[in-house]
């Protein structure tokens, strides 16, 4: 049996409908995230499973037991919220005692307690600091350590990581990693960050408009985006209008108005003179200063349109012949850019026959 | 200094010379050795020895202490209530209901309050009457301190209680009541100073049993403005400025110490 389960859960607001039939269910010790825009019903989702608000229509059963009348502070669940929520009267120590005081467990047990959980986020000698002598990261380690003192069955995050700089971000998603592995506990991680989310999840739900898009693994959410949306919203990538030619099951063969024939992975469901995009991310897309034509399939000449240096990578906008961009993404493997293109310099672009994701309309 | 520096200054210095210098008279003349307020003659205590030999006014000041502190408290608990409902429950008329005394002239609500008392109530009209009237218009007060604090706070603070197991009973006694507490102190101080000072509607709805401090401040001055007024004004002053200055140092120095 699931975790918990979100069964064809829906919530209005008047006319606006937050979270649409959604289901999804959550496997004990995964880290589940909710993935999307703001605005798409991520955060309306997490304070239903909380207990601040209720589905209007579906259940939401932790263990098999529909949690509706379960009042929040009844529910095994914790969170820990986007703007921390310390206690700004109480000390570090007071703040992670705070769960355990209220589930009645003994003043020399939440000693202990508190104790381990401050070792555990590495902020020992800090208890008796209050929050606003804090750090944000610091702040961070104790809402995480006051949520998992009392080992929850399932740790909701709503955008922990959202105030932080993007230094101190990466820290603390290796920290989340670590503390969620060690812990066991099942965490259900909000954000519209999709690297965040990319790098932390052994699941992910990308939602938009109330729904949920795709329910997968990190590497089949970005090398196999469902619709274009997902694609779209996960990662950098280059969209052309395709309509397919022929769908054998080793392969798309697509038409690509005024460029030509493109090879494509099959999928299921595709059939012939579907239309629909060529979906490609910029770092299967290799470029060369080759320019001519030769009979490769996806293989193609244009010209540079401008370039993006970030320091570990170049990125370069190609435009085909037919007016499409592509971008390509050049690993800078020694000093400076790797390759020097320079805009208006003509380039072949090319990749591989299983490369790119074909998405019908 | 520069030429504006200089007319800005001067302008400051008129308006707070205008608001203060009449009440420093009344310091200075309370500690005259004469009878007129005309000329400095040399420094006494004598009016405060006659002050506090007088029994009518120190059972005018006694009533005034029972009025102020009970209808203080009554108000801070009233007006705490009110504050956390209009900040909990978004409703337009609520706001307007628990607001409206406050702007209110003192001279109407004084007069609806005496109807209400006398028609209404049926009740005669003392004490009670006046610590209920004077309760009315503090509740306002202490609402507005209250719902101010709670405006600048986190919400999902009280959230965060609810979801790591307590009640809504605990969540109040444990996190809104101390958080909000230096607005509830501040709420309660000021509503102290209101109500001891309080002539208009006091005035209305007395009665004609006990004597009340600025009543009876008022029926002296009717016959002459001795210094024995002075020293009782002094002494009303110095117990209002320093309820006043506790109040806002308790909710702005709370306030200072979150933002940091």
């Amino acid at each position: 049996m699931a975790l918990l389960e979100i069964r064809n859960v829906t919530r209005r607001f008047g006319d606006f409908t937050a979270v649409d039939n959604v289901s999804i269910s959550i496997e004990a010790g995964e880290f589940f995230t909710l993935l999307g825009p703001s605005g798409c019903g991520k955060t309306t989702l997490l304070r239903m499973i909380a207990g601040f608000d209720l589905p209007d229509a579906g259940q939401i059963l932790l263990d098999g037991k529909d949690m509706v009348g379960t009042p929040p502070e009844k529910r095994p669940i914790h969170t820990v919220f986007q703007s921390y929520a310390l206690f700004p009267h109480m000390t570090v120590a007071d703040n992670i005692a705070f769960p355990l005081k209220m589930a009645g467990t003994t003043p020399d047990e939440i000693k202990s307690r508190v104790r381990e959980a401050l070792d555990d986020v590495r902020l020992s000698n800090f208890g008796n600091r209050f929050p606003q002598e804090l750090s944000g990261g610091q702040k961070q380690r104790v809402a995480f350590a006051r949520g998992l003192v009392n080992r929850p069955r399932l740790l909701l995050l709503d955008e922990p990581l959202g105030a932080l700089d993007a230094k101190l971000r990466e820290e603390m998603q290796i920290e989340l990693i670590n503390l969620q592995k060690e812990r066991g506990v099942t965490f259900v991680f909000i954000t519209h960050a999709q690297n965040e989310a990319l790098a932390l999840s052994h699941r992910i739900a990308v939602m938009n408009q109330g729904k949920v898009e795709q329910l997968d693994e990190p590497s089949r959410i970005y090398g196999f985006p469902k619709n274009r949306f997902v694609a779209d919203f996960i990662g950098k990538i280059s969209i052309m209008n395709a309509q397919v030619l022929e769908a054998a099951p080793s392969h798309l063969t697509l038409s690509v108005a005024e460029l030509g024939e493109v090879t494509a992975p099959s999928k299921e469901g595709i059939k012939v003179g579907d239309a629909g995009v060529l979906a490609i991310r910029p770092e299967q897309v290799r470029i060369s200063h080759h320019a001519e034509e030769v009979e490769l399939k996806n293989h193609f000449i244009g010209k540079v349109r401008g370039f993006l240096y970030v320091g570990d990578v170049t990125t370069y906008i190609v435009e085909l012949p037919n007016g499409a961009r592509i971008e390509a993404l050049l690993p800078n493997s020694a000093p400076g850019r790797a390759k020097f293109f320079e805009a208006g310099d003509p380039v072949a672009v090319s990749w591989r026959h299983d490369a790119g994701t074909f998405l019908n309309d | 200094m520069r030429r504006s520096n200089i007319w800005l200054w001067s302008a400051a210095a008129l308006a707070y010379a205008f608001l203060y210098i009449p009440l420093i008279i009344v310091v200075v003349y309370s500690f005259n050795d004469s009878k007129l307020n005309a000329e400095w003659v040399g420094f006494t205590l004598s009016w405060y020895v006659a002050l506090f030999n007088n029994q009518e006014m120190l059972i005018a000041a006694r009533n005034s202490l029972i009025i102020a502190v009970s209808a203080s408290f009554l108000a801070t608990i009233l007006g705490t209530m009110a504050g956390l409902a209009i900040h909990r429950y978004k409703l337009k008329f609520l706001p307007l209901l628990v607001f409206t005394p406050v702007a209110m002239p003192e001279i109407l609500l004084g007069v609806a309050l005496l109807l209400f008392f006398l028609q209404v109530l049926n009740l005669t009209l003392g004490m009670i009457s006046i610590i209920i009237a004077h309760t009315t218009f503090c509740i306002g007060f202490v609402a507005i301190i209250v719902r101010a604090r709670l405006q600048g706070m986190d919400e999902s603070i009280f959230e965060a209680a609810r979801d790591l197991g307590a009640s809504p009973w605990q969540t109040f006694r444990l996190i809104t009541l101390p958080l909000i507490m230096p607005a509830v102190v501040a709420g309660a101080l000021m509503s102290f100073t209101l109500s001891i000072d309080d002539f208009v509607i006091t005035f209305f709805t007395k009665g004609v049993g006990e004597p009340i401090l600025p009543i009876q401040i008022y029926t002296m001055i009717k016959i002459a403005v001795t210094p024995e007024v002075n020293a009782i004004s002094t002494l009303l002053m110095l117990l209002t400025l320093t309820m006043i200055i506790i109040a806002a140092k308790l909710d702005s120095g709370v306030l200072r110490r979150e933002a940091k």
